[in-house]
């Protein structure tokens, strides 16, 4: 990221794979079970004596534990290091930050690429279905493992705000603070319509073979990348498109064919084909599925506040951005209204930003200066 | 008192004496989180600002205080009932869009409201109009009609009668008049709708308290704080109900 790299003190990262024992399978909210459980996960900082200081990241749709570090896999730095860092929001010197692959995924973490114990394939589509708050339960097994009693915090943006919110309604007891940006209660029908258009074009690719693709050698490539470009538009605003792209050619004139003449295509193109290199098509499944079946008031009798009624001791911050159409701040202001009826301390803003959906990813200085100042004062009382 | 010398707005340091230590306090339309903070830090108070604006609240957030951005004609329907000992509203009723509504609401969700008012019947208004047949400015209410952000005025006897109307009881009042100290008085008085040129409220519902007793006076025994000043002397503590 930063070429001053020579100036930022070493920070301890570790992490890899944590199997769960054999005693202790994942029950899943479908009923089925999942054993053995991995989870790959990576760790920055250093947990302090009395375990108070730790930070679970969870990530979104198509994130992974490589937040603040170089991803092995594309050799890309974190997808958070914007806010994870020396001197950032999220300070390794000060607190000990978790960032968990969820299950399902795959990047370490059991998942429909994983071996079924049972057949010795991959399962495919013999995985399971789960759901946000499967994600939830393996997290908290492996904070247990850590020998972690209460996190500091925990904080996600987009699919990780909606874990977030899952832990504030599981485990409200094992949390100090919450932190949920860019995120919504429930998936809408758009965003259930989105999925849908890109499950589709998985399952439309002739290499995707009915899901045990791996076994035969070959991945719905094109498939998935058609996902991804439908998806990649979601989390852009129309602004920023513009102001990127506009109608930019790729080369002086039309090509009077079907070749990516505007910029825009290619670009999304790009993000296609890249997102092949890095992330299992089943995966894209089962994580868009979790999502579409999130709807943490009706797990709740249907009120929302009812989810976070044990979570009064529980400090939250929820943040949106004004361009996010993908989770607009409507779905924020629900949550933050839950939680006021629930009687919980929570701070909410709106960050003003033409960025969309992503811009949880990038340089905004207000949103880091909000989480700046939200996680100086609970560390305060915290006693950090 | 305040950081770097700064003078305390005179509302501001009356609530600050009006506020019992370690209360939880609603601040509606918190601006940039200055009375919280004070509150925070004099009172040890548990404090939640509502605030509109987004610099406000982001200014907020960067303080470490906890915000919610939000809108004081709606947003208040969503706390819970008796969820704080204090409602704040600071020099902003006349600026909602139904401060009957909100009066209303901030009984429901506090216990106590702290609410102060500018007196459309003080009569430097009331000359000002009188004399130049125009909407007055004064430094009160300096805007011009057509940039005021104050949609709803009213006058001391207007609110009072208000608060009748919702079944309100007076715990105390203040006039406030720039650089001069407050002032303990009885709303109702004919000459303080002249002479008030801002009220200061504490509210609470006649209901719940069938002693209502006459106004406390809660005002004026004690020094303002001067700005720099030491902190104000520690009140004695009010009656409990």
């Amino acid at each position: 990221m930063d070429a001053g790299a020579d100036a930022t003190p070493e920070i301890e990262i570790g992490g890899g794979t944590w199997k769960s024992p054999a005693s202790k399978p994942l029950r899943l909210d479908s009923g089925a079970k999942l054993e053995p459980l991995e989870i790959g996960y990576r760790t920055y900082g250093r947990l302090n004596e009395t375990k108070t200081n730790a930070i679970l990241v969870c990530h979104a749709l198509t994130g992974d534990q490589h937040a603040a570090s170089v991803n092995p896999v594309t050799g890309r730095p974190g997808w958070w290091d914007a806010v994870i860092g020396p001197g950032r929001p999220l300070d390794p010197q000060r607190y000990f930050i978790i960032v968990t692959n969820v299950i399902g995924g795959c990047m370490g973490s059991t998942g429909p690429a994983s071996i079924n114990p049972k057949t010795g394939q991959p399962y495919s589509l013999s995985f399971p279905v789960i759901t946000i708050a499967d994600m939830v339960r393996a997290q908290a097994m492996l904070i247990d493992a850590l020998g972690i009693e209460t996190l500091f915090a925990v904080v996600g943006g987009s699919m990780g705000g909606m874990q977030v919110l899952q832990w504030a309604a599981d485990y409200p007891e094992k949390l100090f603070s919450a932190v949920c940006i860019a995120a919504a209660p429930r998936h809408s029908a758009q965003n259930i319509a989105f999925h849908e258009v890109g499950r589709q074009a998985i399952m439309a690719d002739p290499d995707w073979r009915g899901g045990p693709y791996e076994s035969q050698g070959v991945r719905p490539e094109k498939g998935l990348a058609v996902a991804r470009m439908a998806a990649h538009i979601t989390y852009l605003s129309e602004a920023a498109l513009q102001r990127k792209f506009g109608r930019e050619l790729q080369r002086d004139g039309l090509s009077w064919g079907f070749d990516a003449d505007f910029q825009v295509e290619s670009y999304l193109r790009h993000q296609g084909s890249s997102f092949v290199d890095r992330f299992d098509a089943n995966s894209y499944l089962y994580i868009t599925r979790a999502l579409d079946y999130f709807d943490l008031a009706a797990a709740h009798g249907g009120v929302l506040a009812e989810a976070f009624r044990k979570a009064r001791g529980v400090r939250f911050c929820v943040l949106s951005f004004s361009s996010d159409w993908l989770y607009p701040t409507a779905e924020s202001r629900d949550i933050v209204r839950a939680l006021n009826a629930a009687g919980c301390r929570a701070s909410f803003a709106e960050i003003e930003t033409d960025k969309g959906h992503d811009a949880f990813f990038l340089e905004e200085p207000v949103f880091h200066q909000a989480l700046r100042g939200f996680f100086t004062s609970a560390a305060q009382a915290r006693g950090l | 008192m305040a950081p770097g010398g700064k003078t305390i707005r005179e509302d501001f340091a009356e609530i600050l004496r009006l506020v019992r230590p370690g209360a939880r306090v609603l601040d509606v339309g918190c601006e940039d989180g200055e009375l919280l903070e004070l509150l925070t830090r004099e009172k040890r108070v548990d404090g939640q600002g509502l605030e509109i604006s987004p610099a406000g609240v982001a200014a907020c957030l960067a303080k470490g205080l906890a915000v919610v951005q939000g809108d004081g004609d709606r947003d208040l329907d969503h706390f819970p009932t008796r969820a704080f000992d204090y409602a704040i509203l600071s020099k902003t009723l006349q600026q909602m869009r139904e401060p009957r509504h909100v009066l209303s609401e901030l009984l429901r969700i506090a216990d106590q409201a702290i609410v102060s008012v500018p007196n459309f019947g003080h009569w430097r208004m009331r000359l000002s109009l009188m004399a130049r047949g125009r909407m007055p400015e004064t430094r009160a209410l300096p805007d011009p009609w057509y940039a005021t952000p104050n949609i709803h005025l009213c006058t001391l006897r207007d609110f009072t009668d208000l608060c009748r109307e919702l079944d309100l009881r007076v715990d105390a009042c203040a006039a406030l008049s720039d650089g001069k100290a407050a002032r303990q008085i009885v709303p109702d008085g004919l000459l303080e709708n002249w002479r008030s040129e801002t009220a200061l409220f504490l509210l609470s519902r006649r209901a719940e308290t069938p002693d209502a007793a006459a106004p406390q006076n809660l005002f004026g025994e004690v020094e303002l704080p001067k700005p720099d000043g030491p902190a104000p002397k520690s009140r004695p503590r009010r009656k409990k109900r």
